[in-house]
């Protein structure tokens, strides 16, 4: 599960992909309705949408960056955090919400120290919510990447993070 | 015309009123809180719910527009229920410290909540916490008091279009805050203040200054002077409950001296000083064949807009300080020469109706004195506020006059404070600079008024003095495109003179205005100080005989080293981003 060429080079990558954005920008030069279409794209270019790229992307198209920023944070497919190299999924549906899936994410937040929707700073990690993988009769349950954790016990937690690099 | 039934009453009005103005026209009070007589209606708040028959939900009385043969309620068991309902769940989220709030009776939700009857605050489950934004050196944002009405980013972003401040996340995390949450110290904030005075209710208010006024003058060791805009003597008044224009010099400067300052002076002596200085740059700039326009400088609001959004057009800005600075530098130079008193002793405080004062007055490049020019800047509502902590009431004080050296002024001075005073300032004393002979007809009527850009064509001589002016930034954009396009297709500009005020109706309706205002009562200030204008013996600049003494004494002529050093500024190039000064290469 470790890769290697994925660590610590991340912001080296992110400077490659700039002429990439520029070249998305440039097509949508003064359109600011084709804002969200542009988003996604910078979106699947970098993974997340920093502030140089919402500037990058405000300037291109002729909005201000409290604009784009305004939608960046309105639509919640569109994320201001890097994702990490591993994406962890607590599931919070009904069957393992009253089953303590609550529980299992307050101690994914405590042991990675980031809330929902962040990445750590390492990036080995980010966090997030779903609602119901359909392994209800595991409940609670939590994804990492495409592995699925049934019963989750907040000491089985630990563990589980521990094992992706 | 459209025919309809208002609680029982026949209405007939033109096609596309909304059920609001209807209702209003039939004198029916309809409660509305996001709505606001000078913003495009976008119904956010839902508190003007009105029943229409035939529809089974409630209709948004400010956004639904009357149709032929409809029959509204505005007044029943359903409608009072969701309007209550609605008030409840804003106060359930509402830091309602009412107390001590900077809003206190005269905040639009307390009216609300009295008017739709609130009797308790229902607890309705999460209440959020958020940090205040202090990082603005002009502006206060509390989003613990935000109602999330979106006034303020409406008057930013279509008004102003400046853009600083946004709508944030959605539903029960909807914020209005700056980019990526940063403050608006650190936004493209050209600290207009218009936001703050928009709000409804106590989420935005001027970086108050009252406390080291207090302090400074209790201060024995402290020597006080104050200045205030030409504007204030318009808006004063409105603080202690007169009609909207009322002319308040005299009792202005009678309160002053009340509270204890020690020297009462005018920034309008300081205009007079500005339409040398100004005037002296254009007629030098037509002459030279400098490239033109020139363009005014007083608005602190319109440089750091135009240094952050038109910095090519840096070099067409008039080096001249603004009235408030060159008071600030001359009150600890040659009044402390004067005087004979150190000017480390001089607390110098201005009364502006304007919130950019505030970042102007602490910018680094206004210590020509050696010292901060202006120390203290505080806004018509800061200045009604200690006047009432002080027990003092405006309406039952005598007129006194203004100290003498820096108190002198000319009704060309008291029109800075309206849209377009400041050209028509200019234009009667350019007039006497290129042609040696008074212009007679002293009202310049076309560059007056509400208009949002406005042109006038002036012969001086053989020449055809053409002008224009803007107020509001947005209106601003429209001509700085106009000129900027005009520069770049041909190298020059139409214009030889141009005059921008940040805010709608120039100063009168500027950030730090007594509250609820809107362009209706912009105007009538405006007007007032036509009127005092009219009344006043001398009305150019030039004629301004304590002005004449400055230059004879202390500055020598217009525009000479001295005045350079002292009344000059420059400006800086900064960012859209954080509106940080960017460095030059």
């Amino acid at each position: 599960m470790s890769d290697e060429h994925n660590c610590l080079c991340a912001e080296k990558q992110e400077e490659e992909l700039y002429p990439k954005l520029a070249e998305i920008v440039e097509g949508n030069r003064g359109k600011p309705e084709n804002l969200i279409m542009v988003l996604h794209r910078a979106q699947n270019l970098f993974g997340y949408l920093p502030k140089k790229v919402q500037q990058i992307v405000a300037d291109g198209l002729g909005l201000s960056l409290s604009e784009v920023y305004g939608v960046v944070t309105f639509y919640s497919f569109f994320s201001t955090y890097p994702k990490g190299r591993n994406s962890v999924k607590v599931c919070l549906g009904t069957a393992c919400y009253v089953r303590g899936g609550q529980r299992a994410l307050a101690k994914v937040e405590e042991r990675l120290g980031v809330k929902v929707g962040e990445t750590t700073d390492d990036r080995r990690y980010s966090v997030d919510v779903v609602r119901c993988i359909g392994a209800c009769g595991l409940a609670p349950a939590m994804l990492v990447n495409n592995d699925v954790y049934g019963r989750v016990k907040t000491t089985k937690v630990m563990e589980i993070l521990d094992s992706y690099e | 015309m459209i025919k309809a039934k208002i609680n029982k009453v026949d209405v007939e009005v033109p096609e596309g009123t909304t059920i609001l103005e209807a209702a209003r026209k039939a004198n029916f009070t309809v409660p509305t809180l996001c709505q606001h007589p000078d913003l495009t209606p976008e119904g956010s708040c839902g508190l003007c719910v009105v029943e229409v028959e035939g529809f089974p939900a409630l209709r948004r009385a400010c956004v639904t527009q009357l149709e032929q043969g409809w029959v509204v309620n505005t007044n029943t068991a359903r409608v009072r229920n969701a309007r209550r309902e609605l008030v409840e769940l804003i106060l359930s989220d509402h830091d309602t410290d009412c107390l001590t709030c900077i809003k206190n009776s005269r905040c639009e939700l307390q009216e609300v909540a009295r008017i739709v009857g609130i009797k308790e605050i229902t607890d309705y489950g999460k209440k959020r916490k958020k940090a205040i934004d202090l990082t603005s050196v002009a502006i206060v944002r509390d989003p613990n008091k935000c109602i999330l009405c979106g006034r303020c980013v409406e008057v930013c972003s279509e008004i102003q279009t400046v853009n600083a401040l946004t709508l944030n996340n959605r539903g029960f995390e909807t914020t209005i805050s700056t980019a990526f949450n940063e403050g608006l110290g650190n936004s493209a904030c050209v600290n207009c203040g218009q936001c703050t005075v928009f709000c409804p209710v106590g989420a935005l208010y001027e970086k108050s200054h009252t406390d080291e006024v207090w302090k400074a003058l209790n201060d024995p060791e402290k020597h006080v002077v104050v200045q205030e805009a030409p504007a204030i003597r318009a808006q004063l008044g409105e603080e202690f409950g007169m009609a909207p224009g009322t002319i308040v010099t005299g009792k202005l400067h009678a309160a002053l001296r009340k509270m204890k300052f020690d020297a009462v002076f005018d920034t309008n002596f300081t205009a007079d000083l500005t339409i040398i200085e100004e005037g002296n740059e254009v007629v030098d700039a037509i002459k030279t064949g400098k490239s033109l326009p020139i363009i005014t400088s007083c608005s602190p609001g319109w440089i750091k807009f135009m240094e952050t959004f038109y910095p090519h057009l840096r070099d067409h800005v008039s080096t001249a300080k603004s009235p408030q600075q060159m008071f600030g530098t001359l009150s600890k130079t040659y009044y402390s020469e004067l005087k004979g008193i150190p000017a480390e002793k001089i607390v110098s405080v201005s009364v502006m109706p304007c919130t950019a004062k505030k970042f102007e007055a602490q910018r680094p490049e206004m210590r020509a004195s050696g010292f901060q020019d202006v120390d203290y800047v505080l806004t018509t509502r800061e200045l009604g506020r200690m006047m009432r902590e002080a027990g003092l009431d405006l309406k039952d004080l005598p007129d006194e006059p203004a100290d003498d050296p820096l108190g002198e002024y000319t009704g060309a001075a008291t029109i800075f404070g309206a849209t377009g005073g400041v050209m028509e300032a200019a234009l009667r004393s350019a007039y006497f600079l290129v042609t040696g002979r008074e212009l007679e007809n002293l009202d310049i009527l076309p560059v007056r008024g509400m208009e949002g850009v406005k042109e006038a064509q002036v012969p001086v001589d053989g020449l055809n003095l053409k002008v224009a002016v803007a107020h509001g930034l947005g209106n601003a954009r429209k001509l700085l495109d106009k000129i900027s396009g005009q520069l770049s297709e041909t190298g020059k500009s139409d214009y030889h003179f141009v005059e921008i005020m940040a805010c709608p109706g120039g100063c009168v309706g500027g950030g730090g205005q007594p509250w609820g205002s809107d362009m209706a009562r912009r105007a009538r200030r405006g007007e007032a100080l036509y009127q005092e204008d009219k009344s006043l013996p001398k009305r150019r600049s030039h004629e301004n005989a304590s002005v004449g003494k400055l230059y004879e004494k202390f500055l020598k002529k217009p525009n000479s080293e001295k005045a350079h050093h002292l009344l000059h500024t420059h400006y800086n190039r900064r960012s859209k981003v954080d509106g940080k000064i960017v460095k030059e290469k």
